[in-house]
């Protein structure tokens, strides 16, 4: 069952997470700031209303688990954990990227508390999620597995063996959460290797497929409402904007990794914009 | 036991029905036990789980990156997954989804790959696997075990359960003669060499399926006047390196036996050791000589890379004809 917690309170905390994402990228010099913007809202509305966890328990057998399979988007995903109260947050914030750090680039699953898979690699995230739901039913618990993708990541073939085995195999509680925020490194998707009608392609490999305006949080929380009420194997196509929040990065390919400059005047620039706007 | 290579030997267990077997067994007393395949149940016989226990087998189709996927999320959940497929789909078709997905989180998802080396010789090189020992090798928190015969894999198959991490085990295609008895014969423990004959001139050391024919070939060399010791180097990470050393020291000549590219497998874990450890030895290596093999019945290939015991013989034969060079080196001290 779903935290009851507001739709104005998940807004406030995905603007803060907006915030923690763009001085982290400052405090590591640089960063996957594009998907990471893009993914924000919805991995709020997930670990602050419908995921099933507990921060003090992360190793719960019976919790919901999440993952991040496009895991160059540790930047939004990492600060969430630390949010939600998995790590602190300072320490992540100020660590971010560091040599040593337990927080880099991609996540590590054996050095971040509340991180269900190590991803960085494409393509991964929907196999190991579809292991985990026949293990969880083999054990008899019914939970969710949420698997997030970017969309560029359709494009690695492991995910359609993926779905194809989530559909054979029944998997109701399997939602795929697919990051639709249009480009990859070289382009917009459907110049680099379109993807379209995706809806249909999940549809037909056996998804319900629900979408929605993933960086409009009414939309969000429909979205996922939907989902965790229907019978899976569900896919959301969430659509959003890369690098939304930020409007110099908004919708361009070069936001994909972004180095700021050393010069916190440009670092303020960019937080009071985020404060300022209504999302 | 003759000198014949025989690959069918219709009245022994395959290694891999071996391992089925085990598994089987396994599963009635571990229900943490279970398995995974990629439209290659009954080639690799885990199908034999299958049919103990149909709920606690997934084929995934043919799928080899979902295969692996799916074992390490099974194991993310408090599973013992053994996945199962072909040698060369598991070291490179899925090989990534095995060191990203299994070892890099430290899984303990045991990869027990069939038709490894030449074995599944009319095939062709699509699917002989020549190159499993040095990508499994080079993948950190990775095992690697090689049995030599069926009963061996059984015990290693026992014996994996309690590694924590991933673990790797690569045998042949056909029912390959044995090189045991029984697994009361002898000791087996992952990563202790088993000494199988002792001598004093030369040194043996060979892993999986030819370990027989080097066994065979150390006797054929006693009758030449040649004392050779044999040394089964089964678990191929982590090697054994006292006991190669100790090798070195006493016969300062080692000949190496793998069916496996001559580059990045035994022979090379066995040349690394001795390198560092500042001993006197020559080494000669006996694999694939790093080259893409003819098709052809495995006995064919066999005798044709030297890895029957007539061109084990004849191989020792050549290296006891050369000469060591003479050094100032006092290891012996």
């Amino acid at each position: 069952m779903p935290n009851n917690v507001s739709i104005d309170e998940l807004k406030a905390k995905a603007k803060e997470l907006r915030l923690n994402i763009v001085q982290t990228t400052f405090n590591a010099t640089s960063g996957h700031i594009g998907g990471s913007l893009s993914s924000a809202d919805m991995l709020i509305a997930l670990y602050f209303k419908y995921l099933k966890v507990d921060p003090a328990n992360p190793d719960w057998d019976e919790r919901d688990r999440f993952i991040l399979s496009k895991g160059h988007c540790a930047l939004s995903y990492v600060p969430c954990l630390a949010m939600r109260g998995y790590l602190d947050l300072d320490e992540v914030m100020k660590n971010f990227n560091k040599t040593e750090s337990a927080y880099g680039m991609h996540p590590d699953s054996k050095k971040i508390k509340g991180c269900d898979a190590s991803t960085g690699s494409l393509g991964h995230g929907l196999p190991i999620g579809v292991g985990m739901c026949l293990g969880l039913r083999l054990k008899g618990i019914d939970s969710k597995v949420v698997v997030m993708t970017g969309d560029g990541e359709c494009q690695e073939g492991s995910n359609w063996e993926a779905a194809m085995s989530a559909a054979h195999y029944k998997l109701k509680n399997l939602i795929w959460i697919i990051d639709r925020n249009h480009f990859e490194i070289d382009g917009n998707t459907e110049s680099v290797m379109s993807l379209e009608p995706l809806d249909k392609k999940v549809e037909s490999f056996g998804f319900k497929v629900i979408k929605c305006n993933g960086n409009k949080m009414e939309e969000v929380d429909a979205a996922l409402a939907k989902a965790w009420a229907t019978e899976g194997p569900v896919c959301i196509i969430s659509d959003t904007v890369k690098g939304y929040g930020l409007s110099k990065f908004e919708g361009k390919a070069t936001c994909h990794y972004a180095s700021f400059g050393a010069d916190p005047a440009e670092v303020k620039v960019y937080l009071d914009e985020i404060k300022n706007r209504e999302f | 036991m003759g000198t014949a290579w025989n690959v069918y030997d219709a009245n022994k267990m395959s290694s891999g029905a071996m391992y089925g077997k085990t598994l089987a067994e396994l599963a009635a007393k571990d229900p943490r036990i279970v398995g995974v395949t990629a439209d290659l149940a009954k080639s690799t016989n885990i199908g034999l789980l299958g049919e103990a226990f149909p709920d606690r087998l997934f084929n995934v189709g043919i799928a080899e990156q979902n295969l692996f996927g799916v074992a390490a999320g099974l194991a993310k959940v408090g599973f013992i997954p053994f996945a199962s497929t072909f040698a060369i789909f598991a070291c490179l078709r899925g090989g990534e989804q095995v060191r990203t997905d299994c070892a890099y989180q430290k899984l303990p998802v045991k990869v027990i790959a069939t038709h490894g080396g030449v074995s599944f010789g009319a095939a062709g090189s699509t699917h002989h696997c020549i190159e499993d020992f040095a990508i499994m090798r080079a993948i950190p928190n990775m095992t690697v075990v090689i049995p030599a015969d069926a009963w061996e894999t059984a015990s290693a198959i026992k014996a994996c359960i309690d590694v924590p991490g991933p673990f790797y085990l690569r045998v042949g295609r056909g029912m390959e003669p044995l090189l045991h008895e029984s697994e009361e014969e002898y000791t087996f423990e992952i990563g202790k060499a088993m000494k199988l004959k002792d001598g004093n001139d030369v040194t043996i050391i060979s892993c999986g399926v030819p370990t027989r024919d080097a066994l065979i070939a150390g006797m054929m060399l006693e009758e030449q006047g040649v004392s050779a010791q044999v040394i089964n180097m089964h678990t191929l990470k982590p090697i054994d390196a006292d006991a190669i050393i100790e090798a070195a020291v006493k016969t300062r000549r080692i000949v190496t036996v793998e069916e496996h590219n001559i580059i990045g497998g035994l022979g090379d874990a066995v040349a690394s050791v001795l390198a560092q450890s500042g001993k006197r030895c020559i080494l000669t290596k006996i694999g694939i000589p790093d080259e893409f093999g003819p098709i052809g019945k495995p006995e064919d290939l066999y005798a044709m890379y030297k890895l029957s015991s007539q061109g084990i013989m004849e191989t020792v034969m050549e290296l006891m004809g050369k000469e060591i060079e003479e050094d100032d080196w006092s290891d012996e001290d």
